[in-house]
């Protein structure tokens, strides 16, 4: 998902929990909120605030791709689309940094991490964007994966977490619309349109699998996870979910979903499906997927090039505050 | 078909034939005689807003804060929006049965009338900042006498765009202050992003004969009448921002409007027009 692989700390045996450990462990279990002014674990804390920053910085790092082809787009109406979307996955990593900053951490410490590698984003968003058809398929896909995991985490238990996640998730379906409709003007266009949306669904499948994160059997920080309600069901079945909705969406658009396994199972109510080729998920996520570098760079370069734009407006805040003790004294 | 439903309104079509057959009658539009000019001084305003929209779209995921990403993509929409009311005139003045996204994906820059400032590269943010503030000091002006416009269409659009316009210049009105007042560094950057601009600031007040027709026919203000006003912005911002009006002509650089541009806009519509161009006839 947009966070993947995050490790949590903490106990899970009542028998070795406090006292206080085992009172938070029970607020949890009978659906309270957890919020920021709560006690809570240490373990809850830190791993909280892995989780909506990876989420965070997938929100920051995801507008590239897609801003890749903004200046593209190929029509008015697709630009102003696109544009829109786009912006709404800046504010959803605001939503975010401002969630994580009621844990204690602030957004440049947050940043400074994301520029330096100690904390990932998704592993999707270092995958290329090479047609229009890409548009399509991010939204349709890519989203769609997001959605799978985002609805179910407005009800996780930290307070402002699921607050968040709400407001994102009212957006997030005109995301997945848009990417679909965009998938339906190619899959039923021209066959040069066609094929590009082809090759986009060829490219992005496997890559959408991975964002569940790896098989619930190699999963190892899954329970305490679970238990503290951040993260509501396991990565295997949100992939089931996500396969046993998007395989109909592709037969609609008469795309070939590139597993020649995919089968549907009466016996099971789902599709079986080829498992994504693990090695290169953690190869991307070691920083050796195709745009690694590349976005990386692009954040970094924002940050740097931007320095003397924020140290200039905070001077003036500086100034404006002086100025206006300054008067006030003189009016005294 | 599938749980997912269509973005888009399968009666779209209908709903835009009857919001065009109620639309209020507008003599401008099928006026022979002031077709040329009127058509020529739309796609001036409609590629103003669209060159200048692609250009600030190239922020997107770039920008120094995340605050400003958000608001360099609202700035961007607006402008982009404003450009298919626009164009979409144009194309109904013209009457040859192109659209709004064919004027904008199948022209060659020859035939584009924006100015030539807004098809400047962005430089760093002190450039894109100023670049904007320049061309909403004159917008805003502009939109407001068109609000007024006798032709009842381009006072409708006005009256839109002008709400989003305010917005805009009070946002860049309010950086071009804070980032000129605020550091050595971003003073000095901002002073050199005004020099560098001014001399193209002026084109939009220098009048030609197409300036001229739609004046007279009372759809747009006389353009030197507008300047008074423009004036008086940049000053009032200019001395609050500390920053120092270059003694040098603004209108040095012209002919934008007329079709004669900077090397850069080549490059804009080679990528911009990239897809249509590709595929020609293909639908997105
Ligand atoms: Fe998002
Ligand atoms: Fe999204």
């Amino acid at each position: 998902m947009y966070a993947q692989m995050v490790k949590s700390e903490g106990k899970t045996d009542r028998a070795e929990m406090s006292p206080e450990e085992r009172a938070f462990q029970d607020r949890i279990d009978a659906n309270e909120k957890i919020e920021p002014k709560d006690w809570m674990p240490d373990g809850y804390r830190k791993t909280l605030i892995r989780q909506i920053g990876q989420h965070a910085h997938s929100e920051i790092v995801g507008q590239l791709p897609e801003g890749n082809w903004i200046t593209r787009a190929p029509t008015l109406e697709r630009k102003q689309i696109l544009l829109a979307k786009v912006q709404d996955e800046a504010g959803h990593g605001l939503y975010l940094y401002c969630a994580a900053e009621t844990l204690g951490v602030s957004r440049d410490e947050l940043f400074e991490k994301l520029h330096s590698g100690a904390m990932k984003y998704s592993s999707i968003f270092n995958y290329p964007t090479l047609t229009w058809a890409d548009m399509g398929a991010v939204g349709w896909l890519v989203d769609g994966a997001a959605i799978m995991n985002q609805v179910p985490l407005q009800r996780t238990s930290y307070g402002p977490y699921a607050r968040a996640m709400v407001r994102i998730c009212k957006e997030e379906s005109f995301h997945q619309r848009q990417g679909y409709a965009v998938m339906m003007r190619m899959a039923f266009g021209t066959p040069e349109q066609k094929e590009m949306a082809q090759d986009a669904l060829n490219r992005f499948w496997y890559p959408s699998l991975m964002m569940f994160g790896p098989s619930d059997k190699d999963s190892v920080h899954s329970a305490q996870s679970m238990a503290w309600r951040i993260k509501m069901n396991t990565n295997d079945e949100l992939r089931q979910k996500f396969v046993d909705e998007t395989v109909p969406q592709a037969e609609y658009l008469g795309l070939t979903v590139p597993d020649e396994t995919l089968k549907w199972n009466e016996e099971r109510g789902h599709y079986d499906f080829a498992e994504p080729d693990w090695e290169e998920f953690f190869e991307v996520l070691k920083g050796n997927g195709p745009c690694n570098d590349e976005r990386l760079a692009a954040r970094r370069k924002a940050w740097d090039d931007g320095e003397w734009f924020r140290e200039g407006l905070s001077a003036y805040a500086d100034k404006a505050a002086a100025r206006r003790a300054a008067s006030d004294l003189a009016a005294e | 078909m599938p749980s997912l439903p269509d973005a888009e309104m399968p009666d779209a079509l209908a709903l835009a034939e009857r919001a065009a057959a109620e639309q209020v009658h507008d003599p401008h539009v099928a006026d022979v005689d002031l077709k040329p000019a009127f058509f020529d001084w739309l796609c001036r305003i409609g590629d103003n807003a669209l060159i200048l929209g692609h250009r600030v779209s190239e922020w997107c995921g770039h920008a120094p804060v995340l605050e400003e990403d958000i608001a360099l993509a609202n700035v961007a929409l607006d402008l982009i929006g404003q450009t298919q009311m626009w164009l979409s005139l144009a194309a109904e003045v013209e009457d040859k049965g192109r659209t709004a996204d064919d004027l904008a994906y199948l022209r060659d820059a020859m035939k584009f009338r924006n100015i030539k400032l807004v098809e400047l590269p962005n430089g760093d943010m002190g450039v894109t900042v100023m670049r904007q503030f320049l061309f909403d000091a004159y917008h805003f002006e502009l939109l407001t006498a068109l609000a007024r416009s006798e032709s009842p269409r381009v006072a409708e659009i006005a009256a839109k765009a002008l709400k989003e316009v305010a917005y805009h210049l009070e946002r860049s009105s309010d950086l071009v202050i804070r980032l000129g007042d605020g550091t050595a560094e971003s003073h000095a950057r901002m002073q050199a992003a005004l020099d560098a601009l001014w001399p193209y600031a002026g084109e939009v007040f220098v009048a030609d004969a197409v300036d001229e027709a739609v004046a007279r026919a009372g759809i747009a203000p006389a353009l030197p009448d507008l300047l008074p006003k423009w004036e008086r912005t940049v000053a009032e911002v200019l001395d609050e921002a500390t920053l120092t009006r270059p003694d040098r002509r603004f209108d040095v650089h012209v002919g934008g409007k007329q079709g004669r541009h900077t090397e850069h806009l080549g490059y804009i519509l080679a990528e911009m027009q990239f897809l249509q161009r590709a595929y020609p006839g293909a639908e997105w």
